[in-house]
């Protein structure tokens, strides 16, 4: 892969952890009032897939969305003034954390009915393939998402048709505070699952971004050559509680332990050793990334911050179109 | 003076053909949509016309292919999705309610979903429990819904062509018992607009309100209350979301009695809602107390020995009203 790639990748991770982590910092002043998911621990499965994206590949994601949302390249200043209920915000504020959306780069939008936007994901490819259009779209959902039936009625929709349709599925082996292994049967996986239905499927480490990477590829390229969807499901772990800022090991569904050997496997601290070790990278290029990407953040902190909220008027406004 | 006379049927099957003829973004889906029967003759050689990309059966996914429809409208298309029973697009209340009813105003009005979805309520036949239900009250409880339900020939073109134009989700009923009468129907590209009732008889002793085939069982109870000189005002609402009461309003300011007939069950049902508007706008108007005249609150029997029992025949629709006005 060409240094630049590598460096955009670990930027992308960066920005992502960064963004997170200034949100995890600000929630508790009570000014972002909205039910807010974090993907930290997460970042490389949306910085390896949306790497590989072109600006008219739509991508729909869920409730745990963030990272998918700034992958895609969504603008930061309406993320942030999203979460503070602001007008300027990507959805005027009527959606918070969980509805965002940024048209002029694709990203669709995101809901936090699990399941709920795989079939509109499917939807947005099957209406470009109407419209003769090459845009390929990719669902972000997670483990549980795979439990509903819409998830297979959509699968099976995408298949007779052969939609240009990248199912990615990231397992962190939870449901809220409820594990995988008493939701779902532990001898098949979630892409074997989905290989019943006659499309292309594989199971990935989640935490290797270049690996990541690499599935990303190879499943473009039978998409974009071959037609057809494709599902990749990628292994990986949330630090934070299901919803919120804080840590949640006193809840005991999970031990030290475990969260202990995820941690050792942080996506970003596992990457820039790969690029250290190339000489990619070292501290004070490091240190000027970071400072860049805080740039960015004040930025978009300070502008959702300065706007206003809405006025009354906006309540009926959007009723509809 | 219209002289053509079409089906109700027919008038459906016109207004998908024009919509499809005039707009390339739009298409139609549903089960049994380009089979032999054609959904009653209302979808019946559109494949043949329209093509296989435009005109297409699905699979047994109600939910999904809401979804599919939904997502397809995020990207520019205008879908009709059409259910021969309103009991299989309960299995989609997700997508209809959380997603395409809310999906323009929680995103700040950035997407529109122009979706129309044709659901048919059966009756008769022992169509029983699963297969009778008219729950437009549950639609158009949702706000981000509208929700369409015409009586006659002329309206439902109108009003069909009118929804599919419309850029927002429409939920279209179509009462089986509608599909086979006829009246009188334009050729051609005509709308009737959401939202304004029709008067479809004059009086000064009594308002009838009513929708869909519950207008036609209002018009038999008017023709009784006129054979002893009661003179009723019949209303069609044609549209529940959106609706401009003033009609109704001005009406019942006239005759102070105010009747509502509905096909859905009593309780939570729209007759309530209407019965609850006028009250609350033109209290002082009334010289008696409103009346709903809706199914009880039973789950639909098959057998005809109870089904007869249960649908209110047109005498009943009547008999409180002359009660109260005598």
């Amino acid at each position: 892969m060409p240094q630049e790639s590598r460096l955009a990748l670990y930027r992308s991770m960066l920005k992502i952890r960064r963004v997170e982590e200034r949100i995890q910092a600000l929630y508790p002043e009570g000014d972002m009032r909205c039910p807010t998911h974090f993907s930290i621990g997460q970042e490389a499965v949306a910085a390896g897939v949306c790497k590989n994206l072109r600006l008219e590949d739509h991508v729909i994601s869920a409730h745990r969305s963030h990272a998918h949302y700034i992958g895609k390249g969504g603008n930061l200043r309406a993320m942030f003034a999203e979460l503070y209920g602001k007008v300027d915000g990507c959805a005027s504020g009527k959606g918070g954390s969980m509805h965002l959306i940024d048209l002029s780069v694709n990203f669709l939008g995101c809901v936090p009915i699990v399941g709920s936007t795989i079939p509109i994901g499917v939807g947005a490819a099957f209406g470009a393939m109407l419209q003769d259009r090459a845009a390929i779209t990719v669902i972000f959902f997670g483990d549980a998402a795979t439990e509903t039936g819409v998830f297979h009625e959509s699968v099976n929709f995408a298949a007779v048709h052969r939609l240009p349709v990248l199912f990615v599925c990231e397992n962190n082996l939870y449901s809220v505070n409820t594990p995988l292994d008493v939701r779902q049967p532990g001898n098949r996986t979630i892409a074997e699952l989905a290989r019943g239905h006659g499309i292309e499927t594989s199971q990935h480490d989640g935490q290797l971004v270049e690996t990541v990477d690499a599935a990303v590829v190879d499943a473009l390229a039978h998409i974009r050559n071959e037609g057809g969807p494709a599902l990749l499901e990628f292994i990986t772990y949330r630090w934070l509680e299901h919803c919120g800022p804080l840590g949640d090991l006193h809840l005991g569904y999970r031990t030290q332990a475990e969260f202990d050997s995820w941690a050792t496997r942080c996506p970003l601290r596992l990457y820039r050793k790969v690029l250290e070790d190339n000489g990619l990278i070292d501290d004070a290029a490091h240190a000027a990334m970071d400072t860049k990407v805080a740039e960015e953040i004040d930025d978009a902190v300070a502008f959702a911050r300065a706007s206003p909220f809405p006025e009354r008027s906006e309540l009926s406004r959007h009723m509809f179109a | 003076m219209i002289n053509r006379q079409l089906k109700f049927a027919e008038a459906i099957h016109e207004a998908i053909d024009i919509c499809l003829d005039r707009d390339r973004s739009t298409y139609l889906m549903g089960l049994g949509v380009p089979d032999p029967i054609g959904v009653f003759g209302t979808t019946k050689g559109l494949q043949e016309k329209h093509g296989k990309k435009r005109v297409f059966d699905m699979p047994v996914a109600e939910n999904a292919m809401t979804g599919v429809a939904l997502g397809s409208c995020l990207v520019g298309m205008r879908p009709i999705m059409t259910h021969m029973r309103l009991e299989f697009a309960m299995t989609a209340m997700d997508q209809i309610c959380n997603q395409a009813a809310k999906w323009h105003y929680m995103f700040g009005g950035q997407s529109k979903v122009p979706l129309t979805i044709r659901m048919l309520i059966g009756r008769g036949w022992g169509q029983g429990p699963q297969h009778s239900q008219s729950l437009h009250a549950w639609f158009a409880h949702i706000p981000g819904l509208k929700v369409v339900m015409p009586s006659t020939p002329y309206d439902a073109k109108g009003l069909l062509i009118a929804s599919i134009e419309d850029d927002n989700p429409v939920v279209f009923f179509e009462h089986r018992w509608l599909h086979n009468i006829h009246g009188p129907v334009p050729e051609g590209h005509y709308t009737v607009p959401l939202g304004e009732p029709r008067i479809v008889t004059e009086g000064g002793d009594v308002t009838i309100v009513a929708a869909s085939y519950a207008t036609l069982e209002a018009i038999k109870a008017g023709r009784e209350l006129e054979r002893e000189g009661i003179k009723a005002e019949i209303i069609d609402l044609r549209t529940l979301v959106p609706r401009n009461d003033a009609a109704i309003l001005a009406s019942v300011r006239k005759t102070g009695r105010l009747v509502v007939v509905d096909q859905g069950t009593l309780t939570g049902g729209f007759a309530g809602e209407i019965v609850a508007r006028v009250t609350e706008e033109a209290f002082g108007a009334l010289k008696a107390a409103p009346i709903r005249v809706a199914l009880p609150d039973i789950p639909t029997p098959t057998t005809r020995a109870l089904s007869n029992y249960y649908y209110p025949p047109p005498a009943i629709s009547s008999r409180p009203c002359t009660g109260r006005s005598g």
